[in-house]
């Protein structure tokens, strides 16, 4: 047991720390942040940046453009990013989900032609999986594929699509065969997004902002070798997606939630923080944090040492929602009415409102909470199934 | 970054299990919790042949010790020895069962120690126990030549004592105060092990008893009202566990964060371990509310770690002041 650097991860440490401070504007991790509507010119322009110094695709093969390094090179990474609070690469389904499904189903010509720009920031992903008639329940997927010679026609409705407006292709879940039963009718279609007949159209959340989109499909023609796995492997190549979602992603969750943190001490010495109430509610965060670091730790050294992901790596995704949302609110209940503020005038012009709300999202996204605790209480724990 | 016990380390967690599987079964614990006593005396030499007690052994393997030892509930001083008394031994006490009075200072004189301290964990399973002199040494008193009253508490397993001394013969140790830093360290986290161990203990027995008792034609771990709490037991475990072992690795290694991390562990495992317990209890309806049934014991240990040096809060506050009153201190 042993949680410091070796030489080499201490040597790659400083030099993206130092690549980090040359990188961003003087004084970028000063700065108090803010509700920063997104802005897609910047982060194309990061992202470019990161890839070319190395930082994007760490852990995957050389073969395909990646950095081939052990998965403690990514955490490394995520670590000093979140710490100087550094944008997100633009391309985060891409890197999250539809990349590494690649990487473990896709044939060489496949690899080859995809990888290379996903990597590079030049191609976005979006992912097809939810529908209005099948959320949790993504085996219930009717948006349907039809083989018409050489070609898939795809019609359906996608939902909660994030990305969907600027993405260049879609990961899709599709059904192929309706006379199969429900887990084996399903296939797995790359679907270029340019393509004649997809329309998108932005979904308004609670925060104000169109983060995620409606995707239509009409007629969409794709070509038969785009696919990954063989019609009716949909399911099981969906479930590599997920598990990357929900398991590499510990990570990344750690260094949202870090930010957090350190955005709620900011805000707490901003304030004035005697109150030993509230001095014991911002330290139940900061435990909360760590609790989420080392679990994805433990994780993250059983998936080195085995290959897959320990059971602890479950529990990463339903305690950070749960604590990023008792966090937000913790940060609205600091500044009295003026919480109710959302803009200019109020605690650095919204920041906390735009979180607070749009934390409510956490507990639903990549698998409801609910979803994960019957995960939790079937799979690992061993308890019957409850449907 | 390796977070994992070495294969020696994994070897010895083996060997403890399947000792205290053998040798001490719930239903010989129970006995010893009900006896008068306590423990079985003759036991602790078993303890000393195993090695539990050999000065070569560091934090971690105490960790595996401790955590292991708490899932089977073993009522010996082993925690008071190990946890507390620690760094103050010397070759004298080497191999003996011996606390530490942490609650109180007594008066040295010229004939020895006099004065009271109560709320001493295993006072009267114990050969010596370490006291603070008011001249701010530490010493060692045999129990034997003290008064030393046992008092009812609600973990028959871990009793608390009140010492009373007047004009006691005592040993003064090489070990001084500055010591009780770093007792107070391996304490909370060698605590925050027990408390895993006894959480673990606690989803094995919700997750047992869900699997088998059928309400309504159904096995009831199937209804999400029951499987969701076996769930975030589980998630107390985990999140309790990785934080024990944060803090023992940083009590080990001196890390600067190590009193940071004996806090966080300390409070979120012992925490964790109570709703573990409060939420088998649940689990198994009215069978978890007898006292026949096992559990109650494991709700009072992790009730008497949670309270062991300080409740949640007094941890929570000493964490606050390390990242809110001091700048660049986040980590």
């Amino acid at each position: 047991m042993d949680f410091r650097d070796t030489p080499d991860e201490a040597q790659f440490r400083a030099t993206l720390r130092q690549w980090l401070t040359d990188s961003l504007p003087a004084g970028w991790s000063e700065r108090t942040p803010t509700p920063g509507r997104w802005d897609e010119a910047h982060s194309r322009e990061w992202s470019r940046k990161l890839y070319d110094a190395g930082y994007v695709g760490l852990t995957w093969p050389k073969e395909y453009g990646g950095g081939g390094a052990p998965h403690t090179y990514q955490g490394i990474f995520l670590e000093e990013t979140a710490r100087i609070g550094a944008p997100d690469h633009i391309g985060g389904i891409g890197l999250g989900m539809a990349g590494p499904t690649i990487v473990a189903w896709g044939s060489d010509e496949q690899k080859k032609r995809y990888l290379p720009p996903l990597l590079a920031g030049e191609e976005i992903w979006c992912q097809g999986f939810s529908e209005p008639g099948s959320g949790s329940d993504l085996a219930g997927a009717r948006t349907r594929a039809e083989l018409d010679g050489d070609e898939w026609v795809v019609n359906g409705q996608k939902v909660w699509s994030s990305y969907a407006h600027i993405a260049d292709w879609c990961i899709l879940v599709v059904r192929t065969d309706p006379s199969a039963a429900k887990h084996a009718g399903l296939s797995y279609l790359l679907v270029d997004m340019h393509a004649p007949g997809v329309e998108v159209r932005p979904l308004r959340q609670i925060t104000g902002d169109p983060e995620f989109n409606e995707v239509f499909f009409t007629d969409v023609r794709v070509p038969r070798e785009s696919m990954l796995g063989q019609p009716g492997e949909g399911w099981n190549v969906a479930m590599t997606t997920l598990l990357h979602e929900r398991g590499t992603l510990g990570f990344a969750l750690t260094a949202f939630l870090e930010r957090q943190v350190r955005s709620l001490i900011r805000l707490a010495r901003h304030v004035g923080a005697d109150d030993p109430v509230i001095r014991d509610q911002i330290a139940q965060q900061w435990i909360d944090l760590q609790a989420l670091r080392f679990t994805n730790y433990r994780s993250l050294t059983a998936l080195q040492k085995t290959g897959v992901p320990g059971p602890e790596g479950s529990v990463a995704k339903l305690h950070w929602s749960e604590t990023n949302q008792r966090l937000t609110k913790l940060a609205l209940s600091l500044q009295g009415l003026g919480s109710q503020l959302d803009g200019e005038g109020g605690v650095w012009d919204g920041f906390w409102q735009y979180q607070q709300l749009r934390s409510r999202g956490n507990t639903i996204e990549a698998g409801t909470s609910e979803v994960l605790r019957n995960i939790i209480a079937e799979r690992v724990v061993g308890l019957p199934r409850s449907r | 970054m390796d977070f994992a016990f070495s294969a020696e380390q994994e070897l010895l967690r083996s060997s403890v299990r399947d000792y205290l599987r053998d040798r001490f079964g719930d239903e010989r614990v129970v006995a010893l919790a009900e006896s008068d006593a306590g423990w079985d005396p003759a036991s602790w030499r078993e303890l000393v042949d195993m090695g539990w007690l050999d000065p070569s052994l560091g934090l971690l393997e105490h960790a595996v010790i401790a955590e292991e030892s708490a899932y089977a509930l073993l009522p010996a001083p082993w925690f008071s020895t190990v946890a507390l008394a620690w760094p103050l031994l010397d070759d004298a006490l080497r191999d003996e069962p011996v606390t530490v009075a942490l609650g109180g200072v007594v008066a040295v004189g010229p004939g020895g120690l006099t004065g009271t301290v109560s709320l001493v964990p295993d006072l009267g399973s114990v050969s010596h126990v370490i006291v603070r002199g008011d001249d701010d040494a530490l010493y060692a008193v045999e129990t034997a030549a003290a008064s030393v009253q046992v008092r009812s508490t609600m973990d028959r397993t871990r009793r608390l004592g009140e010492l009373t001394l007047s004009s006691t013969p005592a040993r003064r140790l090489d070990a001084g105060p500055a010591s009780l830093a770093l007792v107070r360290r391996r304490a909370l986290a060698l605590a925050a092990c027990e408390a895993v161990g006894v959480a673990q203990r606690a989803l094995d027995l919700a997750a047992a008893y869900a699997k088998t008792r059928e309400q309504f034609g159904r096995i009831i771990g199937a209804y999400q009202g029951v499987s969701h709490k076996v769930a975030d037991i589980f998630v107390a475990v985990q999140l309790g566990r990785s934080l024990a072992y944060w803090a023992a690795w940083a009590a080990s290694e001196d890390d600067p964060q190590a009193d940071v991390a004996a806090s966080a562990a300390k409070a979120a495992a012992t925490e964790g371990a109570v709703l573990a317990c409060e939420y088998a209890i649940q689990v198994h309806g009215g069978i978890g509310f007898t006292y026949e049934h096992i559990l109650h014991r494991y709700y009072k240990r992790a009730q008497w770690l949670e309270a062991f040096e300080g409740y949640g809060r007094e941890h929570r506050a000493a964490i606050a002041a390390a990242i809110l009153d001091s700048e660049g201190a986040v980590a």
